[in-house]
């Protein structure tokens, strides 16, 4: 289908495409096995200006963009779903900074990671909060010029090897969620350390740590915003970001019918190629024609928020819960299509599906996606 | 230092099928590439700036559409790009390309340095990269796999032999052709690819070279193809079995009913 892209979008996706097949798709089943984290796929990516997409020029970048990052995403997650995260995932610690950092901020912390000198995370997951977030306990305390940080993040993507982190944070337990607050933390601060690794299902390449503060100080210019705003931060992060998650998917998806397009061609039963079969052809059918509904659903929404729309919380959770529930199906008809050789890990796809399962999981359950979809259709009746 | 390098665009595939009529290469349908060799050659010209500074210049010679080769070389890094093209210059062989390309080179004017892939993966001849140092009658070093040093007066660099390597020095301005283990092409930037985009690309017909209309083109090409075809496959040998002696005397009867 045509998306009328502009020259420049063209342009980015195929050279994401390019780094895909020429670095990403070689490296993928190496990573998944060694759970090592990419660096050198992620410099290609870096030294190619992959990493300005997200922020603004005067920063270094190419200008905040979200239809380019999901462009990017999608290419590099159709060759592996846990290379491209460490990339979104940058995107994903960066984006609060360039919607709420002042300019001193901005000046300090955008440069290195527009050139992808240093990746980024956001830490707002904790062991007793995941769905609900106004559970957090990490609390940060004012002492004069400075906050101190006492807590545990975990499931943190990134973790341990990005150097600039957003961590949200209780300044007053007593306000709720109104009581949190975002932080820029640099790792190499005194009191921040990381915790255990996590052996993963699926994204193997990209790491998962946890977020460790012990009497962590931090200057008192690191707080994103004002104090009492976290849960803004978050949830603007969120909606700027849920696109990304939804292109990662899309990525996955159309990777994995690739090779079940390919795959069934080359395969003989019978006396004949499998895709000469009705009962494939209809299975392949239906995989294509939701992929295709998922991405004019997340390049609708991308463009709806360069478009500088505001209210956009429900449309880029119908465009990751679909997109990742559509990422699951497909990728577990892919492996049918396959018969006995997918389930081996010889073949590329068992890989793909799971590394489509955490689409369905995280920033934010499809579950979660729902409630916000199905609030904002009563609120919006309410009007 | 200033680096002028040498690139050529050919189709992308091993498989080149060739017109039996007229011996030339059918190009319809087959999307063009930069040579890879020379895909060596621009990462090392591209790196050497980095390190010494200077300037980049892509050169080639082609139909109006090696522009886009150009252009790729300029997302690489490169500063400019030079396409060669005039209708006088058609049905060149190796000896009038390097002689039309050391004259563009001339037109040019001051170098350091002059790299080239170590042949094209269409023709395989090698010869385009010595025919040129040649021409402009400077040094040359093929095969180079390695640069252990540069100043802007010389150059140490590795040369591949078959067993082993050669190190060789060598005074520039000089011309030297590259293998591909000397560097991983990089994959170009964004910017690099936004610059290319908008960058323009100097065209030299042969009105701006005015060189020997007798070196030029078809008629300034001494080889001429006479025939080109693809050898027929080989057809499956004949395995002998047995003892020694009636094996050796099977083999005699058998050459013997070959000679006759």
């Amino acid at each position: 289908m045509d998306y009328l892209f502009t020259d420049e979008q063209k342009m980015i996706k195929e050279l994401a495409h390019k780094i895909a097949e020429e670095k990403v798709r070689p490296a993928a089943a190496k990573y998944d096995i060694s759970e090592e984290y990419p660096w050198d796929v992620i410099k290609v990516m870096a030294d190619s200006d992959m990493f300005g997409l997200f922020i603004p020029e005067e920063y270094g970048g190419l200008g905040v963009n979200i239809m380019n990052l999901c462009l990017a995403t999608e290419e590099f997650s159709r060759a592996c779903g846990g290379i491209a995260v460490c990339y979104a995932a940058s995107a994903l610690g960066t984006i609060p900074i360039v919607l709420f950092g002042n300019d001193e901020q901005k000046k300090k912390y955008l440069p290195d990671l527009a050139k992808g000198k240093k990746v980024a995370a956001f830490g707002i997951t904790e062991p007793e909060a995941g769905s609900d977030a106004s559970a957090i306990k990490t609390t940060a305390k004012k002492e004069g010029n400075h906050y101190i940080l006492n807590g545990l993040k975990h499931f943190i993507t990134n973790g341990g090897d990005a150097e600039t982190y957003v961590v949200i944070a209780m300044t007053n337990k007593d306000k709720g969620a109104r009581g949190a607050s975002a932080f820029i933390v640099e790792k190499g601060t005194p009191g921040f350390t990381f915790g255990k690794k996590e052996d993963k299902f699926g994204i193997r390449a990209s790491s998962t740590r946890e977020l460790i503060f012990q009497d962590c100080k931090i200057p008192a210019e690191n707080l994103l915003s004002k104090e009492g705003m976290g849960f803004i931060v978050t949830m603007k992060t969120f909606d700027a970001s849920r696109p990304g998650v939804a292109a990662q998917a899309l990525g996955i998806a159309q990777g994995a019918l690739e090779l079940a397009v390919k795959y069934a061609k080359e395969r003989k039963q019978f006396g004949k190629s499998i895709s000469s079969f009705q009962g494939i052809q209809w299975m392949l059918a239906d995989m294509a024609t939701e992929i295709e509904a998922a991405r004019a659903l997340i390049y609708a929404c991308a463009r709806a928020i360069d478009s500088g729309c505001k209210d956009v919380s429900k449309e880029s959770a119908m465009a990751k819960m679909y997109a990742s529930d559509v990422a699951m199906k497909v990728t577990v008809d892919a492996l049918q299509i396959f018969g006995g050789y997918g389930y081996m890990r010889d073949y590329p796809i068992e890989k793909y599906v799971r590394d489509a399962k955490i689409t369905q999981i995280y920033e934010g359950t499809n579950q979660v996606q729902r409630n916000i979809i199905g609030l904002q259709l009563i609120r919006d009746m309410a009007k | 230092m200033n680096i002028i390098v040498c690139i050529k665009q050919v189709p992308e595939t091993t498989e080149v099928r060739i017109n039996p009529e007229t011996n030339t290469l059918i190009r319809e349908g087959v999307k063009s590439i930069i040579n890879p060799f020379d895909m060596y050659a621009i990462e090392e010209g591209v790196r050497l700036k980095e390190k010494f500074g200077g300037k980049v210049t892509v050169l080639t010679m082609g139909p109006p559409q090696a522009d886009a080769a150009l252009r790729e070389a300029i997302s690489m890094g490169a500063d400019e790009g030079i396409l060669v093209g005039d209708r006088a210059f058609a049905g060149s062989d190796t000896w009038a390309t390097s002689y039309t390309l050391a004259g563009a080179i001339k037109r040019i004017g001051a170098f350091d340095l002059i790299i080239c892939g170590k042949q094209a993966s269409d023709g395989d001849t090698a010869q385009v990269g010595p025919g040129i140092s040649t021409h402009l009658d400077i040094p040359q070093v093929t095969y180079v796999k390695k640069v252990e040093e540069a100043t802007e007066k010389f150059m140490r660099v590795e040369r591949m032999m078959e067993e082993g390597f050669e190190i060789i020095e060598t005074p520039l301005p000089a011309l030297i052709t590259v293998v591909k283990e000397i560097n991983e092409p990089r994959i170009p930037s964004l910017k690099g690819m936004m610059r290319a985009k908008s960058a323009k690309i100097i065209a030299y017909s042969q009105k701006d070279l005015n060189l020997d209309p007798q070196s030029i083109g078809l008629c300034g090409s001494p080889t001429q193809v006479v025939k080109i075809f693809t050898p027929p496959q080989r057809i499956g040998g004949q395995m002998l079995q047995g003892e020694v002696p009636d094996i050796a005397a099977k083999l005699v009867d058998l050459i013997k009913g070959e000679v006759h």
